[in-house]
Formats: structure tokens, C-alpha cells, sequence
């Protein structure tokens, strides 16, 4: 019985590509799927695309596909990536420079565009589509002027026309993270664009994976001191077969642990209502989901439901929202905590007494409450050391980087043994999200499909 | 009857959408999971992460998996890109939800190594 298995390769940009390789090598797959892309992610590569006309994809695109091509060509392996960005044209000339770079021939690369709306919110406007935030209904009016990108999330089906035309290599932008993974299963398996279940395991297949090795035993909150190998750690493998169902694991000789409570956590990250998780090519339903052990290393997922694709497609906006400065100085026992609120207590001052009006301060204290917040309650008192941090919120880069200057002499002139000053950092852009729906078939209409060669 | 720290019976992963932050918890077994669909009210979550979460808290259940969603609104103080915070994207969430305390019937507890 015909089965497809798919290799997970990249959760977030910036990640290793070594558990890909490994996958490549030993993992048996006919595909490899990236997820390049989290809401943060298109920020940044807007602002690479400013300084430079050519960039605007994931650089990292060059030493994923130095690895992999040479299994793209030994053993057909294709390769799908969400990596092209704000800029998918410019990341298949990336891919095509590595191949010839590596005297790679007969490789055909596709790239998909049509995501990028941004110079057509005029256009929607004018067509009278509400472009309100989704979640809270405002207005987008006053956020309209600032914005830095536009992008609609697309499905699965152009990938899989990129694959009918014979392509060895996908680069897509903005696709939803699971695309890329099921697009080989609508391909191979010829799955009917109705065929709401089997569409939607595949899509939850593609979420189990997408995320690295979070279905592996990353980030696991059970007995995770009992997890081995996390220093060369595998990532997740779908077989899937025809009627949908599959089974995850991941390359025997790397770490990590796939068992039903591994993979549960990841089957409800970033999930809200599981009984409608909405995606281009189907609503998925996991409220059936069954998860089963049946091997090491290996959960079987069955009962998936699927309900018809919605009308519209997600489209999330970044704006430009300000500037963050931030400063972080450490201080030792004895006191520690008290040395560092008495800091805190003097930069407010002299904020004051300067006149500098950040739209917010915010001061945590790291060893302390600076990941828990207010649900932080034990041993203050007790701290060997404690670092503060403060941040503000400027309107502009400049006055940003104003804040960073009042403590190199605190640490003389304040509280004692104030140390651990790691250097006054930038100040860093921050970026609004918005997010929105559009009726789809307006951003349908204008994707493409082109194939080019080496 | 013991009051149990989740910590140390359940599990808990935590994720990023916007300004929404969603804590999956999972229950070792069935007759927990009751437990969890009895106490882990979102009127309790809400309360346990004041200060972080500023909208509502929506509960879904997922008994094939013992596991509870809960979907916090307006908890990342704008979301992750325009957010102070250092936990920019919800990713202690999970781990602050297992400070919670819970309470279970002795017996049940019998089994459960975590």
C-alpha cells in the first residue's frame, strides 16, 4: 500500500539544519517541508528588503539548500519552503545560484507569489472590504499609513501546481505553516478538493511538524530529564497513507522522544477553538483525534474531521509601532533585590526630572519575576544575585536610545555592587500586528505559479 | 483529599497568536481530567493570570486527549512584536499554569509519577 513519508526540516528562520540532513540521509522521505515564517519573521525581512533590493528572504535558504540538493538529486527528495518571505522571486535566484554554484543540473526550481497585498489595500478599500482587526473590529484607519507589509496566508493548491509541473524545489512567502506539508499528499495521493477529512489530517500532520522538534521531546513539559540526546536531536517524520491517517517518528539514531504525550502538546500549540482550526484548504476538527503508541518512537494519529474551507483568507499586516530601548545590570548578594528596586526607584527620577516621556517603562527583575510576572511569589529575599531590566516604549529610535545612558554611572554612584553591564544595546523597532480576512478569490486570482531551470 | 500542585500531575505547552496567548493542559488520566474539567474553570485561570492577561479566557475540551485549551485574550500587552515584556510570546505560560493547585482524591493520585 502506497504511503508518503515527509520530513520536517526548519520551525522557525534561524534554526539548524543538521536534524534535515540526518532526515535526508537516514530518514527514508520523498519530501522535506520547511515552515520558514512566524508573524515575527516578515518583519524582519521587510526591513533586510529596505537596505537591499535583492534580500527579503530567509538568508539561511543558501546553507539549507547547500545540504539538501545534493539529496534532491541522489535520491529525489523535494524540498518545500515558506523561506521566500517578503521576496520569493529573490529566494528561487538564491536557490538557482547555490545549484549552479554546486554544478547542479537539471533541477527545476518553482516559486509561488500572489501573498504580498500590501499595494493593494487601496484596491479592497475602494471594493468596500472591511479590513477591521479581527479579533477586536477596530478600524484599521489610524494604523493605515504605517504599515510595513500586507500578506494573506495561502493553502496548499499552488504548491501542489508547482509539483504537477515537475518541480524539484517549492519557495513560496506567506503560506500557512502546515501548506507545505500537505501539499505533497493532495499531489501524490490525488486527494479531491472536498475530500474535507483527508485534507484535514494532512493538515494536522503539517502542524505536528512544522514546529521542529516540538513533537519530539522539544520543549517537553513532562519528564523531559528523561529525554535523551538533546544535543543532536531528531526531527519529526510523517508516513502518511492514502486514507490519511499517519504515523509520526523521526530518524532512529537521533534524540528525542515521540510518544502520545510528546506529540499532544504539540497538537494544541497555537490551536484555538480545536474544533475549528481554519485553514485555506480546510476547517480541521482534532475534538476526534485518537493518539496511539504503537512502536518506539512511534504515535499513530487517526480520526481527524475536516469541514469545508472558508470563504476567506487570513491576511496579518505589520506596522510600524515604535521604538524599544532596553538595559540590563546585575546585583549581587547581600540585598540583591532591594539594590536592584533602589536602581529602578532612581532611573524613574532622573526620567522625570530630564522630562523624557516614554509611552511606557517596564521593569522586571531577571532571576525573579522576569518570565513570570506577577505570578512570581518565592524567595525574594533569598537571591544570590538578581538582574533588572528595564525597557521603554519611544516614539522615535533617537529618544530610545536616550534611556541606555543613565546607567553606566550608577554603577559608581548608586546602590553597591552593581555589575554583570553587558553594554548599552540599540534600540530596537517594534511592530504592530494586524489581522484581517478577505474574500478569496481576490488574492487568488493574482497567484502565480513559474518554474525556472538550472 | 490532597491539594496537588499541576506541576506535578499534568503537563503544559503554551503558544503565541497576536495578542492571544493558548495554554494546552493535559490531564494523566481520565478521572484527573474530570477533576481539571471541574476546577480549571476559565473564571480561575482568568484570576490565576491577573496582571498578565487583560481580556477573557475561553475554555475548550478535548476529552479524547484529556486535554483543556484555554484561549487568553489581550495577554501579551499588544503581542509579540510590540511587547515589552521579556516572555514576548507566551512561551511561560504553560509553565506559570502548572503553579496552580488542585484538589484530588487521594486514591487518584496513587499511579501518577510525572
Amino acid at each position: 500500500m502506497k504511503t508518503v513519508r515527509i520530513g520536517a526540516a526548519q520551525g522557525f528562520y534561524g534554526d539548524t539544519i543538521e536534524p534535515a540532513v540526518a532526515t535526508a540521509e537516514k530518514g527514508n522521505v520523498q519530501y522535506i517541508c520547511f515552515d520558514a515564517l512566524a508573524e515575527l519573521t516578515m518583519a524582519i525581512l521587510v526591513k533586510d528588503k529596505r537596505k537591499n533590493e535583492n534580500a527579503g528572504f530567509t538568508k539561511d535558504i543558501s546553507v539549507q539548500m547547500k545540504a539538501l540538493l545534493p539529496y534532491v538529486k541522489d535520491k529525489g527528495i523535494k524540498l518545500l519552503t515558506n523561506g521566500g518571505g517578503i521576496n520569493p522571486i529573490g529566494a528561487q535566484q538564491e536557490i538557482l545560484r547555490v545549484a549552479r554554484e554546486m554544478g547542479i543540473k537539471d533541477l527545476k526550481v518553482a516559486v509561488v507569489t500572489g501573498d504580498n497585498v500590501l499595494d493593494r489595500i487601496p484596491e479592497f478599500e475602494e471594493k468596500g472590504y472591511s479590513l477591521n482587526h479581527l479579533d477586536t473590529d477596530e478600524s484599521i484607519d489610524h494604523i493605515k499609513e504605517k504599515l510595513e507589509f500586507a500578506n494573506a496566508y495561502i493553502g496548499a493548491q499552488p504548491i501542489v501546481r508547482a509539483l504537477e509541473a515537475g518541480a524539484d524545489i517549492v519557495v513560496t512567502g506567506r503560506t500557512t505553516d502546515t501548506a507545505q506539508f500537505l501539499a505533497p499528499l493532495i499531489y501524490e495521493f490525488d486527494w479531491g478538493q472536498e475530500e474535507w477529512d483527508k485534507l484535514a489530517s494532512g493538515v494536522f500532520m503539517g502542524h505536528l511538524l512544522e514546529c521542529s522538534a516540538q513533537s519530539t521531546g522539544g520543549n517537553f513539559s513532562g519528564n523531559w530529564q528523561d529525554i535523551e540526546g538533546f544535543d543532536q536531536i531528531g526531527y519529526p517524520i510523517a508516513e502518511v497513507s492514502r486514507n490519511g491517517e499517519f504515523i509520526v517518528s523521526k530518524v532512529e539514531e537521533r534524540g528525542g522522544l515521540v510518544t502520545v504525550d510528546t506529540v499532544k502538546e504539540q497538537m494544541l500549540y497555537e490551536i484555538h477553538d480545536p474544533s475549528a482550526y481554519l485553514t485555506p484548504d480546510v476547517i480541521v476538527d482534532l475534538t476526534n483525534v485518537r493518539l496511539e503508541n504503537v512502536g518506539p518512537n512511534q504515535v499513530k494519529v487517526t480520526g481527524t474531521r475536516g469541514k469545508p474551507r472558508p470563504d476567506t483568507l487570513k491576511v496579518v499586516m505589520g506596522y510600524e509601532n515604535g521604538y524599544a530601548g532596553q538595559v540590563i545590570v546585575g546585583f549581587s548578594w547581600p540585598d540583591a533585590m532591594l539594590k536592584a528596586k533602589k536602581v529602578d526607584e532612581i532611573i524613574r527620577i532622573q526620567l522625570e526630572r530630564k522630562g523624557l516621556n516614554y509611552e511606557e517603562i517596564r521593569t522586571d527583575f531577571m532571576g525573579y519575576n522576569s518570565l513570570s510576572g506577577p505570578l512570581a511569589h518565592e524567595n525574594e529575599s533569598e537571591l544570590n544575585e538578581v538582574y533588572l531590566r528595564m525597557a521603554v516604549k519611544a516614539k522615535t529610535k533617537q529618544e530610545a536610545g536616550l534611556f541606555s545612558r543613565l546607567f553606566p554611572p550608577l554603577a559608581l554612584n548608586g546602590p553597591p555592587s552593581m555589575s554583570g553591564f553587558s553594554g548599552n544595546t540599540a534600540p530596537r523597532a517594534l511592530l504592530g500586528m494586524w489581522a484581517t480576512l478577505l474574500p478569496r478569490e481576490e488574492v487568488e486570482k493574482q497567484i502565480k505559479v513559474e518554474i525556472a531551470e538550472v | 483529599m490532597a491539594v496537588v500542585k499541576l506541576k506535578d500531575i499534568a503537563q503544559a505547552r503554551s503558544g503565541d497568536k497576536g495578542n492571544i496567548v493558548n495554554i494546552g493542559v493535559f490531564a494523566p488520566n481520565q478521572a484527573i481530567y474530570e477533576e481539571f474539567l471541574a476546577q480549571l474553570t476559565p473564571e480561575r485561570i482568568k484570576a490565576h493570570f491577573a496582571g498578565l492577561v487583560k481580556g477573557e479566557v475561553l475554555r475548550y475540551e478535548l476529552p479524547n486527549i484529556f486535554g483543556l485549551n484555554f484561549v487568553c485574550k489581550e495577554a501579551l500587552a499588544g503581542g509579540g512584536s510590540s511587547s515589552l515584556r521579556l516572555d514576548n510570546l507566551g512561551k511561560c505560560f504553560g509553565s506559570n499554569m502548572l503553579r496552580l493547585e488542585i484538589e484530588v482524591a487521594d486514591h487518584l493520585l496513587v499511579d501518577i509519577k510525572k
